[in-house]
């Protein structure tokens, strides 16, 4: 599967790519956590990466072009039986490229990854807002946490414990885990796309509607495989975002991290108008093996290794 | 006192939830996208044996429960309380009608047993999932009838009565399952 990957991108002329796991910043976002280490001789802490985002955009930004790389990154926190702390993730950027259309490419890779052995369900393209409307019968672009928390209980959903009532975005993803993935059509590929702007992560809102993010995630019955945007070129909101999370770590009393003043640079000197995604490998090798827990498909999961 | 987080979490763990001790039956790590974890588990409550669904936001805590399984002799049972002693320290413990429950009409003196122990008091006590005991009353046995698979009421000397099929004679030693109350064999002596 790995050689196909490589077939695939050197069939369309896309640069394999390789960036350090080690770096003196890490993401800000609240809910991913990087595993910290320390370099002899080097002052401050160093972060294993937990996608190879930020390099591979200072790479675009310094001109490499359309490039791929498949990494081993680590997050903490994260185990289960979809979840392991250390998993591969295959991350590409198309130039000129938006959301819309990498879709597609994410769905030719997908089928010409795990194709030979399995075939790919059809596609579906489904909105963030539609799924939530037709699944929990509320507009979350529109509802505000105590709306949320009320159709949540007309749908049975409980509230989880610790949960801050007024947290919308945790309310949101909570429903999501609960009712929407859980209900998405079996047998289909489906791509949610327009993500909330509270949720766009690294993604750029879309002009004509700024309550909406240029975002995607991809699912294969239930199984979330990919998180793509067309990215944020704008150095001055990516800081603002560095800063909105920062806050939301201290109100969380989440470890503080260093926003990574190198990629600000990056987008302050040009990021080219691109389209990014990051698919979990080894969940593709799961579905490729038609097997239900990663521990099918990992030589030696963390108990073990 | 003791707590776990929710990155604790794992079948068998004993915790506190509305009062009352719980083991965890099954934890499953929820993440969407990048978005907020959450744990979303089955937990038994020990007192009444109910199992509800929980979902918990990771990194929360819980109080542990000062729960243990240990296994003890029977000794004897005073008509209120049930006797056993720590086959280690010789420690002795009473439990009452509620946390013996069903295993009464299986315990036989001298029998060891697990007992689960909550802050040091006995909550509930558990039969061995076989028990050998000896038939004190059923009709006689009914020869050359092996395969029918008719059955009769047979009282054995705890008190318990099992269904037993019909070629089980009234003295002998039979094998049960105390789980289900039901017979598995006849036991050689």
């Amino acid at each position: 599967m790995r050689a196909r990957v490589r077939q695939f991108f050197d069939a369309r002329g896309v640069l394999e790519v390789d960036t350090p796991v080690l770096s003196t910043a890490a993401p800000t976002d609240p809910h991913i956590h990087s595993l910290v280490t320390r370099v002899t001789g080097e002052s401050g802490p160093r972060f294993l990466h937990t996608s190879p985002e930020f390099p591979m955009k200072r790479l675009l930004a310094a001109g490499v072009g359309d490039c791929w790389q498949l990494a081993r990154v680590f997050r903490d926190g994260e185990r289960g039986r979809l979840h392991n702390p250390e998993f591969d993730l295959l991350e590409w950027y198309r130039l000129g490229c938006d959301d819309g259309r990498l879709m597609d490419e994410v769905a030719a890779l997908v089928e010409a990854v795990v194709g030979p052995e399995r075939s790919v369900p059809p596609l579906l393209r489904l909105s963030y807002r539609d799924a939530f409307l037709e699944q929990v019968g509320v507009d979350p672009l529109a509802a505000d946490a105590a709306a949320l928390r009320a159709a949540g209980r007309a749908a049975g959903v409980e509230p989880p414990c610790g949960l801050d009532p007024g947290d919308r975005d945790g309310w949101l993803d909570h429903l999501l885990a609960t009712r929407v993935v859980p209900s998405l059509p079996a047998g289909r590929l489906v791509f949610i796309h327009h993500w909330p702007a509270a949720q766009a992560a690294l993604a750029r809102l879309e002009p004509d509607d700024p309550r909406v993010a240029r975002r995607f995630e991809l699912y294969w019955d239930g199984l979330e495989l990919a998180n793509g945007y067309h990215e944020l070129a704008d150095a001055a909101e990516q800081r603002r975002r560095f800063e909105a999370d920062g806050e939301r770590r201290r109100r969380d009393g989440a470890a503080a991290v260093p926003a990574d003043e190198r990629l600000l640079a990056a987008l302050d000197a040009g990021l080219p108008d691109c389209a990014g995604v990051a698919l979990g490998f080894d969940r593709l090798v799961l579905r490729a093996a038609g097997a239900d827990a990663l521990e099918a498909v990992l030589s030696f999961p963390l108990e073990r290794a | 006192m003791a707590s776990y987080s929710t990155n604790e979490f794992k079948a068998g763990l004993k915790i506190m939830q509305d009062g009352d001790p719980c083991a965890i039956v099954e934890n499953e790590f929820v993440k969407p996208g990048k978005g907020q974890a959450f744990n979303r588990v089955k937990i038994r409550n020990l007192k009444t044996g109910r199992v509800v669904e929980k979902t918990f936001k990771s990194g929360e805590t819980v109080e542990a429960a000062d729960v243990i399984e240990t296994e003890m002799t029977y000794l004897y049972s005073d008509g209120e309380f049930w006797h056993f002693m720590d086959p280690d320290n010789f420690e002795q413990l009473a439990a009452d009608q509620k946390a013996v429950g069903d295993a009464a009409k299986w315990l036989r003196e001298q029998d060891t047993v697990e007992v689960t122990l909550f802050n040091g008091e006995p909550l509930t006590v558990t039969a061995p999932n076989f028990v050998d005991l000896r038939i004190v009353d059923t009709d006689p046995g009914v020869r050359g009838d092996t395969a029918q698979g008719g059955t009769k009421p047979a009282t054995l000397e705890t008190g318990a009565v099992a269904k037993v099929p019909l070629f089980v004679e009234p003295g002998e030693k039979i094998r049960v399952d105390t789980r289900k109350g039901e017979y598995v064999s006849r036991v050689k002596e």
